[in-house]
């Protein structure tokens, strides 16, 4: 039998270990990463010239970090790897990528999609303004740029991320104004039995939080409104769980829950989905190997599940694993057994983050009316609820054909979450029962003239 | 590094992206195209795409993700009609 052709989207932690599982297995995969480096968001590499330290840039993860960078230095000149490379469409055995540009696409046999996530946003009055930013993006401004996103920034939202950016930017010597937690203090010992399946990680969290003290933090909170002017945030006002409304000056704003998976070329590949009820968003169907129901196509890292960028490692040469055996290329039981069993404690403790850190689906129900939902053409919460009561939108593809919510340069990603939630509860049903949006093709925004020509060549 | 922003001239770091530089020389990176103000980028991940400045020439650029160049010519304030040939 051919060396089955393998094509890796994704060189974060869990395309990085895809590759490198495939390479130790006698194949030559190709890598499409839409950075200009290897490394994913998480491990992100700072631009050539820049000097700080592993430890500097990820803490405590560096030692990770350097390794991911390490096995993927390890690699050149046995992989293809195609930086800076959009994977747009995907259809049976051909992957549609752009560069500079230029369209082509790249026949496979077998496609690991290691797309990684994003953050997951609850819109909030006023966070259009400039000076807001996504959790994520607060710290790849770090880590990437050394830059901080203002000089005192406020942190809102939940989960790990939230405590882990507001440290970093301590470090960094930039002044903390709060950091506003919308999970109540009571969930996190809820959810202890399941976050001790990662003990170390329950101690790392413990130093984070003494790192913070002294910093203002707030648990329970809903949020008010972020303020500002024209030219930017002056502040943020929350309501804390006693309903008692607090001010915090900033010029800047981080906000996140949690993150979610990109999923968009999993759904083009037809891998079915299904609705996860303890994060509330749609998750593709994959097995903890990494298949799918849809021959060829493997999902691996956080574009799968959100176990965090060691579990990504993990489902990385567990996806690459599945895809040599799948082609009659042998693989050790013993070395497959340990990798799910590993995954599992990931998971298990995936469970209990969510568990401790929900995410507010109430909150994102109870946006005003004149909220921007849509950051992308400035459509508000009240007309995604007109959608369903004055229109009779059924589910969230119609309500989006009706407003264009979803619709925009995003294609959902910052709105589609919330909006579920909004629908759901104008129209009294399940969450479920709106859907989710489908993905469309072109992923991200191209040019026309990138798609169009005629006599594009083939890889 | 020199760069022209909205006519007046700049300086970035090399390394630098082009939000970066924009933003390193004022508060804001762009207008919304709706109406409803300031931006100055949000993901900083190349997923939600509130960062497109463009070219003098009208090329779109996504600013997070795009490295700054010497000599560089950039419109934040009312977009050039796009160039589509």
């Amino acid at each position: 039998m051919a060396a089955p052709r393998v094509v890796i989207v994704g060189a974060g932690p869990a395309g990085v270990r895809a590759a490198e599982r495939l390479v130790a297995a006698g194949l030559r995969p190709t890598v499409v990463d839409e950075g200009m480096r290897a490394g994913g968001q998480i491990y992100r590499q700072q631009p050539p010239g820049f000097t700080r330290r592993p430890e500097e840039l990820y803490g405590t993860e560096a030692g990770r970090a350097v390794a991911v960078h390490g096995a993927f230095a390890a690699l050149a000149g046995r992989i293809d790897y195609l930086p800076e490379t959009l994977a747009w469409n995907i259809e049976p055995g051909l992957l549609h990528v752009a560069r500079d540009g230029v369209a082509r696409k790249l026949p496979y046999d077998a496609v690991i999609l290691a797309t990684g996530a994003t953050d997951r946003l609850l819109p909030v009055p006023g966070w259009t303004r400039a000076g807001v930013y996504s959790l994520g993006g607060s710290q790849v401004s770090l880590k990437a740029q050394a830059c901080a996103i203002g000089a005192r920034v406020a942190f809102l939202g939940t989960g790990p991320l939230l405590y882990l950016v507001a440290s970093q930017y301590l470090k960094a010597g930039v002044e903390v104004a709060a950091v506003l937690d919308t999970s109540p203090a009571s969930a996190r010992f809820k959810a202890l039995p399941l976050m001790a399946s990662r003990p170390g990680l329950l101690v790392k969290g413990a130093a984070l939080m003494w790192k913070l003290r002294g910093v203002p933090i707030l648990r329970g909170v809903t949020p008010l409104a972020i303020d500002g002017d024209d030219s930017g945030v002056t502040g943020i006002r929350v309501k804390d769980a006693g309903g008692r409304e607090h001010r915090f000056a900033a010029d800047a704003v981080a906000m996140g829950w949690h993150l979610r998976p990109e999923t968009q070329l999993a759904d083009l590949a037809g891998v079915p989905f299904e609705h996860d009820a303890l994060s509330g968003l749609w998750m593709a169907q994959v097995q903890a190997d990494g298949r799918t129901a849809v021959k060829g196509v493997y999902l691996a890292g956080d574009g799968a599940r959100i176990l965090g960028a060691d579990g990504a490692e993990i489902a990385g040469t567990l996806a690459a694993t599945s895809v040599l055996a799948d082609h009659g290329i042998q693989v050790p039981v013993a070395e497959v057994v340990e990798l799910i069993g590993r995954r599992a404690v990931m998971d298990r403790f995936r469970r209990g983050l969510l568990r401790a850190f929900p995410w507010p689906g109430h909150l994102a129900a109870a946006v005003p009316d004149d909220t921007l939902l849509c950051r992308c053409e400035a459509i508000t919460a009240g007309e995604l609820r007109r959608s369903a009561s004055d229109l009779g939108a059924p589910e969230v593809n119609r309500a989006k054909a009706l407003t264009r919510v979803g619709m925009g340069r995003c294609q959902g990603r910052y709105c589609g979450p919330a909006g579920q939630e909004i629908l759901a509860a104008a129209r009294g049903v399940a969450l479920p029962e709106v859907g989710r949006l489908r993905g469309q093709a072109p992923v991200k925004p191209l040019s026309i003239a990138t798609v169009v020509p005629l006599g594009v060549e083939d890889a | 590094m020199g760069l022209v922003i909205d006519g007046e001239p700049a300086t970035a770091l090399a390394g630098d992206t082009l939000l970066t530089a924009v933003l390193t020389n004022g508060r804001q990176l762009r207008v919304s195209e709706f109406g409803d103000g300031a931006r100055a980028g949000f993901c900083l991940m190349g997923a939600c795409q509130d960062c497109w400045v463009y070219t003098e020439d009208g090329d779109r650029l996504r600013a997070c993700s795009t490295p700054v160049a010497e000599g560089m010519r950039i419109v934040t304030k009312g977009a050039t009609w796009p160039r589509l040939g």
